[in-house]
């Protein structure tokens, strides 16, 4: 399976996006965020990292990026789509996800190995993980604090869009500590957290991350 | 009004006009020096290029005369693995299937004070452009810092801005920080030290040197755009103290000017100039750091076929008001230049516009006649259409003064040494015992650092192995072979304000120490030198004694000095610094799978103190915290044991024997064992060696000293193992108990649950800050 990993200017954790996926079985493909082409990959993943700096509001300007224009047509058309840390909040800026990031409550970036539970196993990137799993994965984010109003937040409860959610304590101040959504079919997920980072047991917090990259993976060749 | 433009016509014309050089910073011998170099009086460009070259932080020319012992001690052995050595951006070593690391620790205190977000940020970036521009891609940062006390106002404001500064720009760079050090003493308070490490990594062919050759060839400058913040950063703020000039004339107090960083552009410039070296598009290159355009220029060209023309003009401006004076020694961040070949000049600016750099060829390489070549060259700067500066460049670049400065030893160094920590009142009962080890592993200097080291991403790149609080960062190289480095920085001041010279060698010795307590082999050093005023004669002698205990150091251990800095006039008013010489030392391991943690995970492991205790208390932590006192003698020096201590941990990690290891220094065992418990939760239970006093076992300093966890089966391959090497080995105790209510038991003493520990350890930084 080709799961393309965008670069935007700025992009940090593409590197390790790519190797995630390599490590998964997958085949990775750098796309180029000038280009209007996703290359014909099945998937997508939009890195974490500081994209134009994030000056502006995060993800903000990425969300215009040629390459944006093709992977929200795609998404619309039930193409998986993870979004890391700066790629969750591209998304939502991108309306692809509702709610917004905001500055962490602390107002100072925190980095730590985060515990947390996989609400929703109906999405195309959690699908391998057992219902209601503890697991325990990366966090680095300075504006990490998920934010909607909250009739949404209820429909996302309601709808099991919930994908993850923080255990141990809030690190960021997100509502209802959580820590990813998913879009109503499924296919779109935003990830505060870096599942990229706890793929292999001598660079990470453990292997707990890998079943994110596996699950749209074997979701494809069963398909 | 817009001052009349000084060209190198009216400097002839106009021989006698009143010149600023005092306000710049230079002296008045030195000044006539100019006059004769150019036969002239200086153009104001002229002036303010040799007024930042010529300056302490650029032209060394206190240090220059004790720095040479690191050349001048080098052996046969250090050089094995040096590719590049002094005097390049940053030294070079071969760590083998054909990968080179260059590493290099800089300071950017005096700006971090000022404005301590922005004056730790660029420090960080200006360390990576230094790395960047030997042509490695930069995998790591560190920071060793120093603050005044933890309960001091101004710690508080200085304190969360340098971290913030360290963290904000390195995140968005995307470089993990790895490890490095926070220490708090009084005399920092004033002027703290923000010293930034950075490693990359790069393939043999990959090698790219700071030089200008090839006739034709064009200079590009890319990156931001020059504007006015930091001008004469160098001369001004790193170059004398706060209070006024510091040639007692009382000259004109002097503007700090500090920099302002763009993170996001200079992960631009990594990408960017990592793909014109990989296209083969450049022929030199040079980061643009303290003085700007006047330090590149004449560097380049110095180092090159010695003649260069700037048409200064182009340079593209955030602010098209500056004066070509002010364009020269402008400080601002994210900029290169670049030599290129003719031929290449389209594509160069063409993998540029694809990062979105702006990119501007501002020059050329120029021919020099013999008689030009015999000057130093010759740098032509014009600016619409007239010369402003005809130079010599290596007159600007590397003869700059050179100063014998009188050094003394202080003649209250007998009395302080006299003052020994070894007769204070010490606890006695298992009872004191325990409310010492709590208090102390609670203390500024030893409590856990989490607090700090969670602002910074450590996980970045994916390469991270070993990251605070391990005894040394490490990083992987080469995924397929497992090929990795490892780093540690160190330096206890207060050994080095009772004894520079044994201080430097310790503080070269504990970093030795952390990077074979990891498995690597230690194979090169880098300095951050951070001393009070050079015009001190008594901080001369703590200098000279330092870097003479060094390069002695350096030697015994065979590990060479591949390049550093030297922050002088680091002092609040007539009070310096303690002597600050920050070592780093670079490991390589050929399996990273293999390296050893600082914590032990089982239960049921035998633990071993490796190495002599001596009854050493002067300038611990024990004396500082508990007595608040300084005096004594640092601990003794015994570097061929070091060496044979490295040797066994790297060769017992080779073996696979280690469950855990973790060097003994600030705090003693009692600090180590705390720290091996709380990391992986696990207990242990230990007895004082019969003949022992348990005071002096648990919290003496004593150097060249580990403690390591081994498993039952491999106890005996292990004693072997330190047996070749002649190293004492103690058995101490086992490891026990798992969880919060497991204890670190001293039996016959007292014991602590983890619990307990970890409050007293992990609390005091969050607390205050909070």
């Amino acid at each position: 399976m080709r799961i393309g990993v965008v670069t935007f200017p700025g992009s940090l954790d593409d590197v390790d996006a790519a190797r995630a996926v390599r490590l998964a079985g997958g085949d990775p493909v750098p796309l180029w965020h000038a280009d209007h082409s996703l290359q014909g990959v099945d998937a997508v993943i939009l890195p974490g990292g500081f994209s134009y700096g994030d000056y502006l509001r995060c993800g903000a300007i990425a969300s215009f990026a040629p390459v944006m224009t093709e992977v929200v047509a795609g998404a619309l058309e039930g193409m998986p789509v993870l979004g890391i840390c700066n790629g969750f909040q591209i998304l939502c800026e991108a309306h692809l996800l509702p709610g917004a990031l905001i500055r962490n409550e602390e107002r100072r970036f925190i980095c730590r190995d985060q515990r947390l539970r996989i609400e929703s196993t109906s999405t195309a990137w959690t699908s391998g993980y057992a219902a209601g799993a503890e697991v325990t994965i990366v966090l680095k984010n300075g504006e990490g604090g998920f934010v909607a109003d909250e009739p949404t937040l209820d429909r996302l409860e309601g709808e099991g869009q919930v994908v993850a959610r923080y255990l141990g304590g809030n690190p960021n101040g997100s509502a209802r500590n959580i820590a990813g959504i998913a879009n109503e079919r499924g296919n779109v997920v935003g990830l505060m957290p870096h599942p990229e980072h706890a793929v292999e047991e001598l660079t990470g917090a453990g292997t707990d991350g890998l079943p994110f990259f596996t699950s749209v993976i074997r979701s494809f060749v069963t398909a | 009004m817009v001052p009349a433009l000084d060209t190198v016509a009216h400097a002839v014309a106009d021989p006698d006009r009143e010149q600023p050089w005092s306000e710049l910073g230079l002296r008045t011998d030195e000044y006539a020096r100019i006059r004769e170099i150019l036969g002239r009086r200086p153009t104001s460009s002229e002036l303010a290029m040799y007024s930042v070259m010529w300056s302490e932080h650029c032209s060394y020319k206190s240090s220059k005369v004790h720095l040479r012992q690191f050349g001048e001690k080098v052996t046969e052995e250090m050089r094995e693995h040096l590719m590049v050595g002094m005097g390049e951006n940053a030294g070079v070593v071969d760590i083998g299937q054909g990968y080179a690391v260059t590493f290099k620790v800089e300071s950017h205190n005096h700006p971090s004070y000022v404005e301590p977000y922005q004056g730790a940020a660029t420090g960080v970036g200006g360390i990576v452009r230094d790395i960047l521009s030997m042509g490695a891609r930069p995998v790591a940062v560190m920071d060793p810092l120093r603050f005044g006390p933890l309960d001091a106002p101004d710690t508080r404001r200085v304190l969360p801005g340098i971290v913030a500064g360290v963290g904000g720009y390195g995140n968005c760079l995307g470089l993990p920080n790895i490890g490095g050090e926070a220490v708090f003493d009084a005399t920092y308070l004033g002027n703290p030290l923000v010293n930034a490490l950075c490693v990359g990594v790069m393939r043999h062919e990959q090698l790219h040197l700071a030089k200008a050759s090839g006739v034709g060839n064009k200079v590009i400058l890319y990156g931001a755009r020059t504007g006015g913040d930091g001008i004469g950063g160098v001369s001004v703020l790193a170059s004398e103290t706060f209070d006024g000039a510091a040639d007692g004339t009382g000259g004109p107090a002097k503007r700090p000017s500090v920099q302002v960083g763009d993170p996001f552009m200079e992960k631009l410039l990594i990408e960017c100039t990592l793909e014109v070296f990989a296209e083969g598009l450049v022929a030199g290159i040079q980061d643009l750091g303290g003085a700007g355009l006047s330090c590149a220029t004449s560097e380049l060209a110095s180092a090159g076929d010695g003649g260069m023309r700037v048409w200064l003009d182009r340079v593209p401006l955030r602010d098209s008001t500056l004066s070509p004076e002010e364009i020269l020694m402008s400080e601002s961040q994210e900029r290169m230049m670049a030599i290129v070949e003719p031929q290449h000049v389209e594509r160069f600016l063409g993998v540029c516009g694809k990062w979105e750099v702006d990119a501007t060829v501002v020059g050329e390489v120029t021919e020099v006649t013999e008689a030009e070549r015999a000057r130093g060259g010759r740098l032509l700067v014009e600016w619409q259409g007239e010369v402003v500066v005809d130079v010599p460049p290596r007159t600007v670049a590397h003869d700059g003064p050179v100063y014998e400065r009188p050094y003394a030893r202080p003649p209250e160094q007998d009395d302080l040494q006299a003052d020994l920590a070894e007769k204070l009142p010490r606890p006695v009962t298992g009872e004191d015992l325990r409310a010492t080890l709590l208090r102390l592993s609670g203390s500024p200097n030893l409590c856990d650092r989490s607090w700090i080291t969670d602002q910074y991403d450590r996980y970045v790149l994916g390469n991270t192995v070993l990251a605070q609080p391990e005894d040394a960062g490490m990083v992987r190289v080469d995924e397929e072979t497992g090929l990795g480095v490892a780093l540690a920085t160190d330096c206890n001041g207060r050994f080095a304000r009772l004894d520079p010279y044994a201080g430097a060698q310790l503080a070269l010795a504990e970093a030795y120490r952390n990077v074979a307590a990891t498995g690597a082999r230690p194979l090169a050093v880098s300095d951050c030198l951070n001393f009070g005023s050079p015009e001190d004669p008594e901080v001369m002698w703590q200098f000279a004694e330092a870097v003479r205990g060094l390069a002695d150091g350096c030697r015994e251990l065979g590990v060479p000095v591949t390049g550093g800095n030297v922050s002088l006039y680091n002092q609040t008013g007539d009070t310096a610094v303690l002597p600050t010489p920050v070592v780093a030392v670079l490991g390589v391991i050929d399996d990273v799978t293999r390296r050893t943690p600082v914590g032990w995970q089982d239960e049921g492991l035998r633990l071993f103190l490796l190495g002599t205790t001596r009854e050493e208390l002067s300038g611990s932590e024990w004396a500082n915290v508990v007595h608040g006192h300084l005096g004594g003698l640092p601990p003794h020096v015994d570097l061929v044991a070091e060496r044979a201590l490295g040797d066994v941990l790297v060769e017992a990690s080779q073996e696979g024997v280690l469950a855990a290891a973790h060097d003994l220094s600030d705090g003693g065992l009692g600090q180590a064992l705390v720290e091996g418990c709380l990391r992986r939760g696990v207990g242990a239970r230990v007895a004082v060696p019969a003949g022992e006093d348990p005071f002096t076992w648990l919290f003496a300093e004593s150097a060249g000293r580990a403690v390591v966890a081994v498993g039952p089966e491999h106890e005996e391959r292990f004693a072997e193992l330190c047996a070749g090497r002649s190293v004492p080995v103690t058995g101490i105790g086992t490891t026990h108990g798992r969880g919060e209510d497991a204890a670190l038991v001293v039996e016959g003493q007292f014991e602590v649950p983890l619990g307990e520990l970890r409050e007293s350890w992990s609390g005091t930084l969050p607390a205050a800050f909070a």
